[in-house]
């Protein structure tokens, strides 16, 4: 497919703080890309260079081959959806709608048809003489985006569209963005530091820390091949090892020792050799739990532990599993009627398997990423021995 | 149900120590005796008296003249100063910041003596231009107080989001700056306006023989005991001022959905 929207080496700094930081990828015609990453990791500060309202310091911005990076704002074929939705106070939803239009100076009759239009899109066509102060945050949400579309831009830019609705509004618009990310066919990059939403939706996601981008890729692609402790632990739940890599199996496989424990079988996509230190991460969903140890398997790896914490989810159960050194957290589906199950209680002992499959190395590590990783807090000691 | 009268009575205090003063006045322009004090019967005596006055009106005429016109100038240089004050945030605008404060905390007298002597030592002819660069002085510092008080609530992203649409800088300013920050700006325009009207201190110095504004026309006729035809010429005032501010608000409440200047947004 086509390079549409193309980053190459686009840099930006505030004084000195490096706000985008040689950034070069780029997005595909009619995606739905994501730029994901904590807060202050430079999204607002790309999606602006796109826009027009921040001028990097290096690198270039090209939009279907045409150069964008020295074009003023109002000249480039791409729209903003505001954050904060930047609504016009004094003009009603219709003239919101009707200002790109109007400052094209289209005539008339073309404005109030396509304003019509937009109107039935966001189904508002009954709100259209209220003023933004008299609509709720959703309605105020759907007139920016139309407000945004009407002039048929070439990449819609939203930036934390969702950021000031509430949970079920939130999901409730997200999608609906997508429905209209269906309709008009054109390529959405949007911004959000909101991992869940950004999985739902979008077709492609950059994973962005510090002002770089770790990783690019698809939804399944970031969740369960994570490129760096940071992308892992970032998105979603996970355990993080450090080992060593002791002796090569079969070909594709490897056999891992891990301080604390017995060792591991690993599949081993990255060719590793003997010696080389590695960072396997098992995410909670990959392990079963059972009060009795499990058949033996030579494709499974077995580690026994001792329960810290439960807790019930309905639908899954969280447990915090302690082995030697390590606290392990663990998901677990409930595809039975629970009540029939011997539930497994705090210090009950279990074992943990985990298919060799289904643990995955990363290409860079770093042990502060670990401080993402959410836990309860601690009843005993230590998390992790060194 | 009881309520406390403290309230009440406050108000009306207020209100009597306020307006009393003006209603004395407003009552004494009826008055067909020359001397306050005495009623002497209802009568438009001091109103026909007024009509034939040629020198007020000359000088209500200069006043008006001055007025507009260090409206109009003050308004516009006030409100760039006030954006350029919020937009960007750098030592030079700290400085220009408390440049423009100055003129609202120096005396008067002072900034009456230092424009005439700055106006001499220039050899400026005084009359009504040098009256005119001396109230924009002081409106320029009013007007851009107000302004910036109302941006302080102004969400810049409306004018990038307006660039985003399409709009140059001009249509920017025009179709989206200009009608937000109408309530301040005509806030600021009605301020520089009394401001002016009613100066007398930096008039006084800087006015040349010509150059009569109303208060100081007003000033000399009191010197001459002709207070009759003043209190008809105030209540005159009064009436204008009461009928511009009321239509100012109205104008400013039906083109932005808000409320009155310095009042927050209507819900
Ligand atoms: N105009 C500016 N002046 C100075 N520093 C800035 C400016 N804009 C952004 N920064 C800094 O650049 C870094 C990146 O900011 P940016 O707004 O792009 O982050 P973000 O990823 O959008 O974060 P958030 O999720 O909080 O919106 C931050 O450290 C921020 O403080
Ligand atoms: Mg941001």
């Amino acid at each position: 497919m086509s390079e549409f929207l193309e980053f190459e080496n686009v840099s930006k700094s505030f004084g000195a703080i490096r706000a985008v930081d040689g950034v070069s990828f780029s997005v595909k015609r009619g995606e739905f890309f994501s730029l994901l990453g904590p807060s202050g990791c430079g999204k607002t500060t790309l999606l602006r260079i796109v826009a027009g309202f921040e001028q990097p310091d290096a690198g270039r911005v090209r939009l279907d081959g045409q150069d964008l990076t020295d074009l003023p704002p109002h000249q480039r074929p791409v729209n903003t959806v505001f954050q904060s939705y930047a609504l016009f106070p004094h003009l009603s939803v219709r003239e919101n709608i009707a200002f790109g239009l109007r400052v094209a100076g289209r005539p008339r009759r073309e404005i109030r048809e396509e304003v019509d239009k937009m109107l039935r899109l966001i189904r508002m066509e009954d709100q259209a003489h209220k003023k933004p102060a008299q609509i709720s945050g959703g309605q105020k949400q759907r007139v920016a985006v139309a407000r945004a579309l009407i002039n048929r831009p070439r990449v819609l830019l939203l930036d934390e569209p969702l950021a000031a609705l509430d949970l079920k509004l939130r999901q409730h618009m997200l999608l609906e963005l997508d429905l209209i990310h269906d309709e008009v066919g054109i390529t959405f990059l949007y911004v959000t530091h909101d991992q869940t939403e950004a999985m739902s939706v979008s077709d492609r996601i950059a994973v962005m820390n510090g002002g770089r981008v770790e990783q690019i890729g698809t939804p399944t692609e970031v969740y369960e091949a994570p490129r760096s402790s940071f992308v892992a632990a970032f998105i979603g739940d996970t355990n993080f090892f450090d080992g060593v890599v002791t002796a090569l199996e079969d070909h594709d496989y490897c056999r891992l020792s891990i301080q604390g424990l017995p060792d591991v079988l690993c599949y081993n996509d990255k060719q590793n050799q003997p010696g080389d230190p590695v960072h396997l991460i098992v995410r909670p969903e990959k392990f079963r739990i059972s009060p009795e140890p499990p058949p033996a398997d030579p494709r499974r790896n077995t580690l026994e532990g001792v329960v810290e914490d439960v807790i019930y989810m309905g639908n899954h159960t969280r447990y915090w599993v302690r082995l030697d050194g390590h606290r392990l957290a663990v998901f677990q589906q409930h595809r039975r009627f629970m009540l029939d199950e011997k539930p497994i209680r705090w210090n009950d002992r279990v074992w943990l398997s985990w298919d060799a499959n289904d643990g995955y190395m990363l290409e860079r590590y770093n042990v502060s990423d670990e401080r993402l990783v959410q836990r309860p807090p601690d009843v005993l000691t230590t998390t992790k021995s060194t | 149900m009881k309520t406390s009268r403290v309230p009440a009575m406050t108000m009306w205090l207020t209100l009597v120590f306020f307006y009393l003063p003006i209603a004395v006045l407003v009552l004494d322009s009826f008055n067909a005796s020359r001397f306050a004090g005495t009623w002497g019967g209802f009568s438009f005596r001091w109103y026909a008296r007024l009509w034939r006055e040629q020198e007020i009106w000359h000088a209500l005429r200069n006043s008006m003249l001055v007025g507009v016109a260090a409206t109009v100038v003050s308004t516009v240089l006030g409100t760039s100063a006030a954006f350029a004050l919020h937009r960007y945030r750098t030592r030079l605008q700290a400085a220009h910041y408390a440049l423009i404060y100055t003129p609202l905390v120096v005396p008067e007298i002072l900034m009456g003596m230092s424009l005439l002597i700055l106006f001499v030592s220039l050899r400026v002819q005084l009359g009504l231009f040098t009256v005119f660069l001396a109230h924009v002085t002081f409106c320029l510092s009013y007007v851009t107080m107000v302004v910036l008080a109302r941006l302080q609530d102004f969400d810049y992203s409306i004018i990038e989001a307006a660039m985003d649409l399409g709009a140059d800088w001009r249509q920017a300013l025009w179709r989206v700056l200009i009608p937000l920050l109408a309530p301040g700006i005509m806030a600021g325009a009605l301020l520089a306006f009394t401001l002016s009207i009613d100066d007398f201190v930096t008039t006084f110095f800087v006015a040349g023989a010509g150059a009569t504004t109303l208060p100081i026309r007003v000033y000399s006729m009191i010197k001459h005991g002709a207070t009759p035809l003043i209190n008809a010429l105030s209540t005159l005032l009064l009436a204008l001022t009461f009928l511009v501010v009321w239509t100012a608000q109205r104008l400013i409440r039906d083109n932005s959905g808000r409320a009155v200047p310095g009042g927050g947004e209507r819900r």
